[in-house]
């Protein structure tokens, strides 16, 4: 800030003289003493941010802290030695995954994972996205309270299944069969078959080992688990729409899908924008945990996803710095991906997330 | 009066019918699945011939199941890393979340900020691991041999739920709180008395997700917990699932088994989920109401 004489000096009329500028006297106090101040305030308010203290903590001992370790990224990685020790290499980890200078099979392998994490979320949003919506709009249709209950009852259940029991309950109903022994796939697979929506061999080579329909089984138990419970923020942004807006509509001689476009459409779209740059923004965080338990060797063509990638390669491999390289370039995407849709939604739409 | 239905408004009403029964069956039916094939016999559960009902019942899965100590073991241990994890970050969270409400405290967005940005960007699987391992050692130095304490204390912890609680805390009418202060009321008796008991169902629902997560949580106790009798539920599940899903091992099962080994796997999900849907019915009521009070902030 440029300080200049006027603001120190002012001319006082009734004795004629310059006097000093009491106002800039505070002012130049405040800024002189900023740190002196804060402190006060908060000794004064210190039961207020003790509170703070703990969380802060946490997050900083089991959050940030985490941050530090990335510098194993750019650092030869041994065991023996804490990331700090370590020796320098450069960027060699990124030119291995990204050009394949020294390993071609890691860098394909990498480029594999990449392209599968992001068709996996993109298949996620393109059927997974619009089915909460429309199980929203069922719901609005349902006049009985207790029915509706239900209805939603049922409908959120599978959200508090864990992934454990989630992908238990996947393997075993499209497990393989065996010809020789005379065992049957599971339940899913036969049905399947039966309506010759899948092979016979298909269905009894089990499905979990074949690459072709890893895509349909996450995205299809992903809607299953999710559809209904994700229902919930667009029901909320459907029953406040007032009964009077439909009542108008119909009097102007709107039918159901007219009221859909005109009434319904409009009033929950700044919740279908919110909820839409969540899903973007997370395009690059793919649930890691399904993917590891529902994964196997014959499948890692479509399935093997970035983290999965780096937890086989540096929590269960040895090439820990690697991995960290490998997932801070899919975090860092995904986070200007984040922040690109929020600032696209603000600009188009006056609505944002953060 | 009522009015009459137009036809596209009573077709897309039968078709919401339809349509929503469908998912819900959908929904239900791997559940009801799941516990005819738990008490089916061999055959039947091996070659998948159940559809609906049990077949050739046999209650014999259940009871070595519930015959098995490592069942238990891991029971406990799933309770305890619930209960704790739970109280745990509900205290971080509701202190944490009751001061970032307060408009005049200092640095209010850099703590914001601090908490969205772990949202946005974070370190990765490998740093995690390395970090939780250091965390490990550190806990082992001081004295806590248990890697259970270290799930508790230092995973979990989710800014989105804070968020929510920053949130409806944000909503409590001011002068309230100020009518409790002229009364003489300390910091910590405004927090219990009066933003407690006015957001009782954000706290509901933050709750229920926190231990929801916990009681489901495998990937990192599976990482960390280097004892198999400390492991909780969930791993020793996926373990029984991994340990069955070998043909070699399950050939001569039939010899000793009146069950197929899968029946065991079905046992223990039911066994896993029962504590779920006995809180569930009444806590959700809440929730709905606690994700549309604070899930969207324009």
């Amino acid at each position: 800030m440029d300080i200049k004489a006027a603001d120190y000096l002012i001319f006082d009329e009734e004795s004629g003289t310059y006097i000093e500028n009491p106002e800039q006297i505070v002012r130049d106090d405040v800024e002189k003493h900023y740190w002196r101040n804060v402190a006060k305030t908060v000794i004064k308010d210190w039961r207020l941010y003790l509170m703070l203290v703990p969380m802060i903590a946490v997050f900083l001992l089991w959050r940030y802290l985490p941050m530090y370790e990335l510098l194993g990224c750019f650092k030869q990685t041994e065991d023996a030695k804490t990331v700090a020790e370590q020796y320098y290499s450069g960027f060699s980890y990124f030119r291995t995954l990204l050009f394949g200078t020294g390993n071609a099979e890691l860098s394909m392998q990498f480029m594999r994972a990449f392209r599968n994490t992001f068709l996996l979320s993109f298949y996620g949003l393109v059927f997974g996205f619009p089915v909460p919506i429309l199980i929203a709009l069922f719901f609005n249709e349902i006049r009985s309270n207790i029915t509706r209950s239900i209805y939603q009852v049922l409908t959120y259940l599978p959200k508090f299944m864990s992934t454990v029991v989630m992908t238990s309950l996947v393997i075993m109903l499209v497990k393989q069969g065996s010809d020789t022994s005379g065992m049957q796939p599971g339940v899913i697979s036969q049905m399947l078959s039966h309506l010759g929506l899948i092979s016979t061999e298909a269905a009894y080579g089990g499905l979990l080992n074949n690459p072709a329909f890893f895509r349909a089984i996450y995205q299809i138990s992903g809607i299953w688990e999710g559809a209904g419970y994700d229902s919930i923020v667009f029901f909320a942004a459907i029953i406040a729409i007032s009964p009077t807006s439909y009542e108008a509509a119909q009097i102007d001689g709107a039918g159901k899908l007219s009221q859909m476009r005109y009434v319904v459409l409009p009033m929950i779209f700044s919740t279908i924008v919110i909820m839409l740059i969540t899903r973007i923004g997370s395009l690059l965080n793919v649930g890691y945990e399904k993917v590891l338990l529902l994964y196997n060797a014959n499948t890692y063509v479509t399935a093997d996803v970035v983290s999965t990638f780096a937890q086989r390669n540096g929590i269960a491999g040895a090439l820990k710095g690697m991995a960290s390289a490998a997932e801070m370039l899919s975090n860092i995407i995904g986070m200007l991906l984040v922040i690109g849709a929020n600032t696209i939604a603000r600009k188009a739409s006056d609505v944002s997330l953060y | 009066m009522r009015r009459k239905l137009e036809m596209s408004e009573l077709i897309f009403r039968l078709l919401s019918y339809l349509l929503l029964t469908m998912f819900a069956v959908a929904c239900l039916y791997p559940f009801v699945y799941t516990l005819s094939s738990a008490v089916s016999g061999y055959n039947e559960v091996r070659d998948s011939t159940i559809v609906l009902l049990p077949k050739n019942v046999q209650f014999d899965a259940f009871r070595d199941v519930f015959n098995d100590n490592v069942f238990w073991n891991a029971y406990t241990n799933t309770l305890f890393l619930t209960f704790y994890g739970t109280i745990w970050e509900m205290i971080l969270s509701v202190l944490g979340a009751y001061a970032l409400s307060k408009k005049r405290l200092l640095f209010r967005k850099t703590f914001n900020f601090f908490l969205v940005f772990t949202m946005w960007f974070s370190a990765g699987l490998v740093p995690q691991y390395l970090n939780y391992l250091a965390t490990k050692r550190a806990f082992q130095g001081i004295g806590i041999m248990d890697d259970k304490w270290l799930v508790v204390i230092a995973m979990g912890m989710q800014a989105m739920n804070i968020i929510l609680l920053r949130n409806a805390f944000e909503k409590v009418p001011s002068e309230i709180e100020e009518a409790a202060i002229v009364d003489g009321a300390t910091e910590m008796q405004v927090l219990s008395k009066v933003y407690l008991p006015m957001s009782k169902s954000i706290l509901a629902t933050v709750a229920l997700f926190f231990g929801i997560s916990r009681w489901n949580g495998y990937f990192w106790a599976r990482q960390m917990i280097s004892s198999a009798n400390e492991q909780p539920l969930q791993v020793y599940m996926r373990l029984r699932l991994e340990e069955y899903s070998d043909p070699e091992l399950t050939t001569n099962w039939q010899l000793s088994h009146s069950y197929a080994p899968d029946s065991v796997i079905y046992a223990l999900i039911i066994c896993s989920i029962i504590p779920i849907l006995v809180i569930y019915p009444f806590i959700q009521k809440y929730f709905a109401k606690g994700v549309n009070v604070g899930g969207v902030k324009e």
